[in-house]
Parts: C-alpha cells; structure tokens; sequence
C-alpha cells in the first residue's frame, strides 16, 4: 500500500511537470543571485556554507510545503476510505526524502559551478545531504500538514517551520564546516550521530501524530 | 481552588529567595564576583519555563487522546505562562551578560537556543490565531505543541553542551556545582524553584478561570 502511494506520489508529479520544473528554476534563481550578490567571484568557505544551507532550507521548504496544499478537498475523503493515515506519512515523507535530495544534490552541482566547491570530504558531506534531507522531509511533511488546515497556508509554513528546522540547520552546517576543513571524520561523529537521532526523534513523532491532523 | 496553602507557600520561598538571594554570603570568584547571585533569579526563569511548557505538553497530550476543550485551555494557558518565564530569563540572562561578558547578547549557544525556542511558541500562538474553527484550532495546535517540545529539547538540552560555551556549566567553565562548594546556595536556589513554578501554575490557573468564565458569560449572552 506505500509502495502504491509513493508511486501514485510520483506519477502525480510527472503528470504536473510545471512543479518541479518550478523548483528546480527556484533553486537555479537562488544560487545564481547568491553567484551574483557576491560580486561573480570565488566565496570563502564559511559563506559557501552559510548560502549553500540558507538556499536548500528556503527551497525544501517550497518544495514540501505543496506536499499537502495541492490536494483537492474532495481527494482527501477518498483517501480517507480507503488507506491509514500511517500509511500516508510514511509514503509522503519517503517521497518528500527522494524529491529533497534530488534537489539538494541539484543544488550542490550548482552552486560547484557558480560558487566553487570548498569542500574537502566529499563523502562525509553527501552523508550529510542525505541525512538533513531525510530531517527536512520528515519534519516538514508534518508541519505542511498542519499549514494546509489552516487557511493562510504560505506565510504559516515558514513560520512554524522554520524555528524547528533551526537545531537540525546548525548541525549540518557545523559538520559542513569539519568537510570543507578537511578535517578527520572521527571528528564529525558526534554530530552525525545526533542528527541521526533527530531524525528518528521527528519522524517518529510524524509518524504517532499524523492520524490527529488527519482525521479533520 | 479552595486550596490556597501552596499560594502562600509560593509567596513565603519567593520572599525567602529574593532576601536570602540579596543579603546571605555567596563564594567569592573571579570575573563572577557578586553576580553569582543572578543565579537565583536566571536560572529557577529557565526551570519554570520548562515545567511550565511541560504541563502544557502533557496537557495537549491528554487533549489528542480524548478531546475535550478544557484541556485546550490549560494547554494554552501553560503555553502562556512558559512564554513569559522565557522572555523573563532571556531577559535577566542579558542583565548578567552586560556586567559578566561586557554585551547583553553574546551569540553563545545557550542563548541562542533559548531564543529560538521562545520562537517556536511564537509560532505556536500564530497558529492558533490564524484558525477560525474552535475544535480544529484545538486539535492542531496541539499536534504542534507536542512537536515544539519535541523540537525543544535538542536545542535547549543537547545543542548547548556539544559545542564551546561561555555559560557557566558548559565548555569547561565552572558550573553550579563547583561555584557551590559548600552547598550554601543550594538553600536559597531549589526553594526559588519551587516559589516560582508554583507561581507559574497560579498564573496558569488565574487564565484558565478566566477563560472559563469567560465561555459561560458568552453562553449566557446567546
């Protein structure tokens, strides 16, 4: 049944191209005036990462915040008959994992052409990608949840997520720095280990919380 | 409510604190020097807040599970109270930071997490006000209350002692147990605790009453 909802997920997004071609354009938008606020030339590395992590926040936010906003009224109640609510987080926020990744890795190769690419652990650093993507996804799946009940959904997605997102954004940005710095991994653990515990913690409470935005 | 022994109580330890937090000797140490004794009235702020924002959790819990708007009430009027005991310690944190590390804001990390978690019950007010229908507002704002506390205790309880800090207690600096060499100051600290989430649940409880009757004249107006 999830593997039918995350295929329904994706076929959605393949039949409305406009979406995803929006955000891939946003993202494009974002790292070329970042590119071109710093005055077309090489940023220093705490820059890098400060840019790199402020534009895939601002973009992973628009790009699951339409997770729930563009369904119909009447989609829901279908649903509603016939899947649990469980089935339908879980499916979201893997699909939301898949469609964050894929952007951030978009936006790394990006911002590698436009702004350089300080980064020393290239391994460590694609572990870090995957890892805050699964924390957004989960994370923010729920929160767009909650924004699409209530009405003015744009304004209050971003502002109930964003104070959330902020523990996680430090995190990465931290084990960003320990990448570009090319320091030894042993270093990083710690933190990976706690952003890997973050995300249980998140998804989890997703996971037991879903079924009470739902049921509305 | 006809108990009113713990409102003395709260009043008689806050007394006891702010005379024993102003007058009884404290140890003597370097750059600190008197302003130890912001201890007693920073950190029992940071307590309250977070047995504050507890019973609120706890509340909107207990509110998922078998729906009933008093509970939404306290949850709220908890939520509320927590937000206050919050901008009162940022707020007594910056006084002892002026005089302690020469600016009000420091940038450390446990400044920074308590800001941003204040924030998240910012956002939690701005989501209830942005939704009009009584049962859903209760409903979803409780989903986000348990979700902000979640999200609270990595960046008020983990965060904060990874990384290098200037607070006492983390990044090596001395912390309350070896200011505290002979456990003098604990008479005065855990008694202020104590009067002050007292006096936080009798603020909460203030809220709730009104609210409540609040509702029963609306009900009568109709």
């Amino acid at each position: 049944m999830i593997i039918a909802l995350i295929k329904k997920e994706i076929n959605l997004e393949i039949r409305r191209k406009a979406v995803i071609s929006g955000l891939l354009i946003y993202l494009g938008c974002t790292v070329f005036i970042s590119y071109m606020a710093f005055g077309f030339r090489v940023v220093d590395a705490t820059s890098w990462s400060a840019l790199f992590w402020i534009t895939l926040l601002f973009t992973t936010v628009n790009t699951v915040a339409k997770s729930f906003i563009g369904e119909k009224k009447g989609e829901d109640i279908y649903f509603y008959s016939i899947v649990r609510p469980e089935e339908v987080i879980i499916a979201k926020v893997c699909y939301n994992f898949f469609l964050c990744s894929l952007l951030s890795l978009a936006g790394f190769v990006l911002f590698t052409v436009f702004l350089s690419n300080p980064i020393a652990d290239l391994f460590l650093f694609l572990i870090t990608i995957l890892l805050t993507s699964l924390a957004f996804a989960s994370s923010l799946t729920l929160l767009s949840g909650i924004a699409a009940k209530a009405n003015n959904s744009n304004i209050l997605m971003a502002v109930l997520s964003f104070p959330i997102i902020i523990s996680i954004l430090l995190l990465s940005i931290k084990i960003t720095k320990n990448c570009i710095d090319g320091l030894a991994r042993s270093v990083s653990y710690d933190e990976l280990i706690i952003l890997a515990s973050i995300n249980c913690l998140v998804a989890a409470i997703s996971y037991l919380l879903f079924p009470y935005i739902w049921r509305s | 409510m006809n108990n009113t022994w713990w409102k003395y109580l709260s009043i008689i330890l806050l007394f006891y604190s702010f005379i024993g937090g102003l007058l009884f000797s404290v140890p003597r140490l370097p750059i600190v020097n008197e302003t130890i004794r912001g201890l007693y009235f920073h950190v029992p702020m940071w307590f309250t807040m977070v047995a504050m924002f507890g019973i609120s959790f706890y509340n909107a819990i207990r509110y998922l599970r078998k729906p009933n708007g008093c509970l939404d009430t306290i949850s709220v009027a908890y939520a509320n109270a927590g937000l206050a005991f919050g901008i009162l310690g940022i707020l007594t944190g910056m006084v002892w930071a002026n005089y302690t590390w020469g600016s009000p804001w420091h940038g450390d990390p446990k400044q920074n997490g308590a800001a941003i978690s204040i924030l998240v019950y910012f956002a939690y007010f701005v989501l209830r006000g942005s939704i009009e229908n009584e049962e859903q507002k209760a409903r979803l704002s409780a989903v986000y209350n348990i979700f902000a506390f979640v999200a609270m205790i990595p960046l008020i309880f983990i965060i904060p002692r990874m990384t290098s800090s200037m607070h006492p207690g983390n990044g090596g600096n001395p912390g309350f147990n070896m200011y505290d060499l002979d456990s003098r100051m604990r008479l005065v600290f855990y008694p202020a605790c104590i009067g002050w989430i007292l006096l936080g649940i009798w603020i909460a409880s203030l809220r709730i009453r009104m609210k409540n009757v609040e509702e029963i004249l609306l009900d009568n107006g109709k």
